[in-house]
């Protein structure tokens, strides 16, 4: 794998993954330019968002360079700074109403379940690292109760994106870990035993009304089916080749909100047709592809789990966000990394590569 | 098995290494990687699929839905043509004004926006009554007014508060105009909102962006002219339904300006001479048929009904005894009288009933063969013997109750059906009446008894069931001043195209001329008609004119005297009444107008009709305007002794 020219050198002194690296300044840039289109043309957003990724890059150059043995070192404190900061921003959060998500430090504002995207997978990949796998009973209890306790804290206040990409995490690391098949089995039986008790007894109306709302959105064509109605409108007029750049009308007329945001693929799938989405789509396989296989080359059960759980919750993102523009799911809040306009997901995205970079160009330094 | 050793053991069946194994966890690492990747893949490929789903197979159903999202078929009304009299003279145009709308669609809540609204102008309960009324017949993306004309001061005091009020807009519109108000009203007609009547009957197409449509008068005979045609255009609007930019634009076709024929300083002086009578006057050009004045009185203003006309002042309007808003030139049926006198006459030429020369003898009465009831004349005495001539100047009755005796109703009917009576002229205004020439069929039909030879007596001298408009008898006389020669009258002179200021004049509506056996006839009646005003009835007009004048008096009796109306010594003096008739064309040596003259309960037509007439042919034929204005005259008590004695 190891190449001799220039380049290569230079991205083996930088620890930065070639392939993955352009992957990734494909997807950003490619981002910024459908954000000058669904932000109305705003050079001021694409600014903005242009020194967000920058700020992602430049996270992700500084965590490269830091050996993954310094991450296992500290996972566990990370962890619990986080679940701490959880709780603060709970008892915060119980003052001040409806700011329950954001802790203001003063100079910053920000999310501490965002940490937890992060820290979760840390603390997996540490708990398992000395562990026996496939994991034991008692192991795989404690993984549970490692991502569980985030998982209802951040769900509490509540954040349902943000608690499905914590759970998520750690279902990943588990499965990383070679959890049995017989187990997972058995688990998703029990769990499409409980969605019926899940909907009667512990499900909310409104909550219920969303799931009703996706499964037919024009039920609801001016409240909560809207968005996806017209996000469908959005794409299916886009075509095989799209209306071509700035000629989406859907996204610069305001009939999809949040065109720029959360529904930002459906602007682009107007714009760019179907051959333009699937590119994406395939750009974003390659990037999650390119880093399974960083993460197999991993020297160790910290190091391989960690970058896995990363990696998956790239996807994860990914997968969410277009299939609930597409109404293939239900409207949850996750953006579409590297596309959507805004910051906090961003940092800890590129944060998440900046890990997966170190620990690929690391990988014949094992983290003990 | 302890609970320890129990925890400690692998899940699962299959054997599995106790201890930490770095190649056995590598390789169980990437065979899940490998079966994530597949995952991977298969979720990419659902959200590919969806999108094939929505991009290909379902495109047309969400670019249709998206095209319907954004782009939004706008009317562009065009311009409504001015109107001008024969010289220039504005008659109506359009100003600008502004309105103001509301569009239901924005409004969250409309009882609490109108509250908000009447708190900074007034608003009537008739406003939001008509707005009401508008907003449910409109689609909610459009806007219904709810009020006009609003002043510099109200649009102030909106203007501050507008952005805080969704859907409530100011709008510019262009507001019809009569600047003549009064004048000539009778013939402009208005323009009014559309009734719902009338959108059964319109091209809606063609009519949406416009609200307003001619109601009576030229506005509404030559609506199509006037309005021009309506422009479309396609606008792209966003998600609140405000317009973007134009796609793509048919211009509207503005419409065409009017002259009329009419000529307003003549119309002026006819208004005025007529002015303290109910009735109307006709002058029409006997040469081409063009109507140079065409008074009613009394006339009303039509500005007011151009936005909607209050209630109370419409009821007003509409009940008065005067009945102001009539037409009587075109709608007003009168007995002719004695104008019909000289048509008679040719009629009796015409069918060799009498020649110029046979004679009668009159002595004060008429009676039927075998009846002893007897048909008076309106003079006591008796003409003693008379001839055509002398028959027509002195409007001798028993001359002509002996003339219809022997022509008898059907050759009457056949005869005067050819001069335009009974029916239409078909002039260019909407809704002429054609009044009524009695035939023995119509009688059959409309009563039980049969024609009686008494019933012909009363047809002879204009009388019993014969009814004519003022413009069927200048029509008439026009026809007689030309010997035959027919046209149909017409108010519109020409049509101009507002670009390219290019005048378009209507040729004149000939109609079949009308043919006698002998053309000496048309002079024979004539010459009686000139001898009315040289030494007959109508002797004192003939006093000082400047150009000789053949005309014809006439009287018609009242009949109908309200059945159960109170005892009112002047009003009903006022309502015995006999109408004054006169019908004249000058100079007869090359006619060029002809005039009928009606006054209701003016008393006899040689004293009050035909003098109207004069000054209405001396105005035109001697350019006679100088003391009239051609604007209504303001009220006549001035302001300053209002206040003085009040």
């Amino acid at each position: 794998m190891e190449r001799n020219n220039d380049d290569g050198k230079l991205f083996k002194l930088i620890r930065l993954d070639a392939p993955l690296l352009l992957g990734l300044l494909t997807l950003s840039g490619l981002g910024l330019i459908v954000l000058y289109s669904a932000g109305q043309q705003n050079m001021d957003l694409v600014l903005g968002q242009g020194m967000r990724l920058g700020l992602g890059f430049l996270i992700m150059l500084a965590l490269a360079q830091a050996p993954p043995r310094y991450f296992r070192l500290w996972s566990p404190w990370i962890y619990l700074t986080g679940i701490l900061l959880l709780l603060a921003v709970m008892i915060v959060g119980d003052i001040s109403k409806g700011a329950q998500r954001w802790l203001d430090l003063g100079v910053v504002r920000f999310q501490p379940s965002e940490i937890m995207k992060l820290a979760v997978p840390m603390m997996m990949s540490w708990f398992f690292a000395d562990k026996p796998l496939p994991p034991r009973w008692l192991h795989l209890l404690g993984g549970v109760m490692i991502t569980a306790i985030p998982f209802i804290l951040i769900a509490e206040q509540p954040d349902l994106g943000t608690a499905l990409v914590v759970g998520s995490a750690g279902a990943f690391a588990l499965f990383l870990a070679g959890l049995s098949w017989t187990i997972m089995f058995g688990l998703a039986l029990l769990l499409g035993g409980a969605v019926p008790l899940f909907w009667t007894f512990v499900m909310h109306d409104y909550q219920r009304q969303r799931v009703l709302t996706f499964l037919n959105p024009e039920s609801d064509p001016l409240g909560s089916g809207y968005h996806i109605i017209q996000s469908k409108i959005a794409i299916g007029s886009g075509g095989i080749y799209g209306r071509g750049w700035l000629n989406g009308t859907q996204s610069h007329l305001d009939f999809l909100p949040e065109g720029s945001t959360d529904f930002i693929f459906a602007a682009f799938s107007e714009e760019f047709g179907l051959v333009g989405a699937c590119l994406l789509l395939a750009l974003y396989f390659f990037i999650i592809a390119r880093s399974l296989y960083m993460a197999a080359c991993a020297p160790d059960t910290y190091t391989r789990l960690l970058a896995g759980s990363l990696t998956l919750i790239f996807f994860l993102y990914a997968f969410v966000n277009s299939g609930m523009v597409s109404g293939l799911l239900p409207v949850v809040g996750l953006p579409l990394p590297l596309f959507s306009y805004g910051g906090t997901s961003l940092v800890t995205i590129m944060a998440g590569f900046g890990i997966l970079m170190s620990v690929y160009s690391h990988r014949r330094t094992p983290t003990r | 098995m302890s609970l320890e050793e129990w925890l400690n053991r692998p899940p699962g069946e299959d054997l599995l290494a106790r201890e930490k194994d770095n190649t056995a966890e590598s390789e169980l690492f990437f065979r899940r990687a490998l079966v994530l990747l597949g995952v991977v893949l298969a979720a990419f490929l659902a959200v590919a699929s969806r999108l094939v789903y929505l991009q290909v197979l379902h495109h047309e159903q969400f670019s249709t839905l998206s095209e319907n999202n954004r782009v939004r078929l706008q009317p562009l009304p065009p311009t409504r043509g001015f109107i001008f009299d024969r010289n220039g003279v504005l008659l109506a145009d359009n100003l600008a004004s502004y309105h103001l709308e509301i569009t239901r669609e924005q409004v969250e809540d409309l009882d609490a926006t109108l509250a908000e609204l009447g708190q900074r102008i007034e608003l009537t309960d008739a406003d939001i009554e008509r707005f009401q009324k508008l907003s449910r017949r409109s689609p909610p993306y459009a806007g219904a007014p709810l009020r006009f004309r609003l002043t510099d001061e109200e649009i102030a005091r909106l203007a501050i508060d507008l952005y805080r009020l969704p859907g409530v807009e100011i709008k510019a519109d262009l507001t019809r105009r009569y600047p003549l108000e009064s004048r000539g009203a009778h013939i402009l007609g208005y323009v009014g909102r559309i009734n719902e009547d009338e959108l059964n009957r319109i091209d809606p197409g063609q009519y949406s962006g416009s609200t307003h449509i001619g109601k009576v008068g030229v506005e509404s005979f030559y609506e199509d002219t006037l309005r021009g045609r309506t422009g479309w255009q396609q606008v792209e609007t966003n998600a609140e339904g405000r317009p973007l930019r134009i796609l793509s634009r048919t211009p509207p076709v503005p419409g065409q300006h009017l002259y009329l024929t009419i000529d307003m300083r003549l119309q002026a002086v006819a208004e005025k001479a007529l002015e303290g009578y109910n009735g109307a006057i006709v002058a029409l050009d006997p040469r081409n048929g063009e109507v140079l004045a065409l008074a009613s009185q009394p006339t009303y203003d039509p500005n007011p009904f151009v936005n909607g006309i209050d209630y109370a002042s419409y009821r007003q309007l509409n009940t008065s005894k005067d009945r102001p808003l009539l037409n009587r030139a075109l709608r007003g049926v009168y007995p002719p009288g004695s104008t019909i006198k000289p048509m008679m006459a040719l009629a009796g030429l015409e069918y060799g009933v009498v020649n110029r020369y046979s004679g009668v003898y009159c002595p004060g009465f008429y009676r039927l063969p075998g009846s002893s009831h007897r048909f008076r004349d309106w003079k006591r005495g008796g003409h003693g013997s008379v001839g055509m001539d002398r028959a027509i100047a002195q409007s001798c009755d028993v001359y002509f109750y002996d003339l219809a005796f022997n022509l008898g109703i059907d050759r009457i009917h056949e005869f005067l059906d050819k001069l335009s009576f009974g029916r239409q002229t078909g002039i260019d205004l909407s809704g002429e009446k054609g009044a009524l020439l009695p035939s023995q069929e119509w009688k059959r039909r409309m009563h039980k008894h049969g024609w009686f030879a008494g019933d012909t007596l009363s047809v002879g001298i204009g009388q019993g069931y014969f009814l004519a408009t003022p413009l069927q008898l200048a029509h008439a006389a026009a026809v007689v001043s030309q010997k035959g020669i027919d046209f149909k009258p017409r108010v519109l002179l020409a049509t101009e195209d507002p670009g390219a200021r290019v005048k378009t004049l209507e040729a004149p509506r000939s109609l079949p001329p009308i043919k006698v056996k002998n053309s000496q006839f048309w002079d024979t009646i004539i010459a009686g008609m000139i001898h009315v005003v040289e030494g007959g009835t109508a002797y004192r007009i003939g006093i000082g004119a400047k150009y000789r004048i053949a005309g014809k008096t006439g009287t018609a009796q009242v009949f109908t005297l309200g059945q159960g109306e109170k005892y009112n010594a002047r009003q009903l003096a006022k309502h015995l009444l006999d109408h004054a008739l006169f019908i004249a064309f000058a100079p007869v040596d090359d006619p060029r107008i002809a005039v009928a003259v009606i006054a209701e309960h003016g008393g006899g037509g040689s004293k009050t009709a035909a003098p109207i007439a004069r000054k209405v042919m001396d105005a035109w034929l001697l350019n006679k305007y100088d003391e009239v204005s051609i604007a209504p005259e303001p009220p006549s008590a001035p302001d300053e002794d209002a206040h003085g004695t009040e």
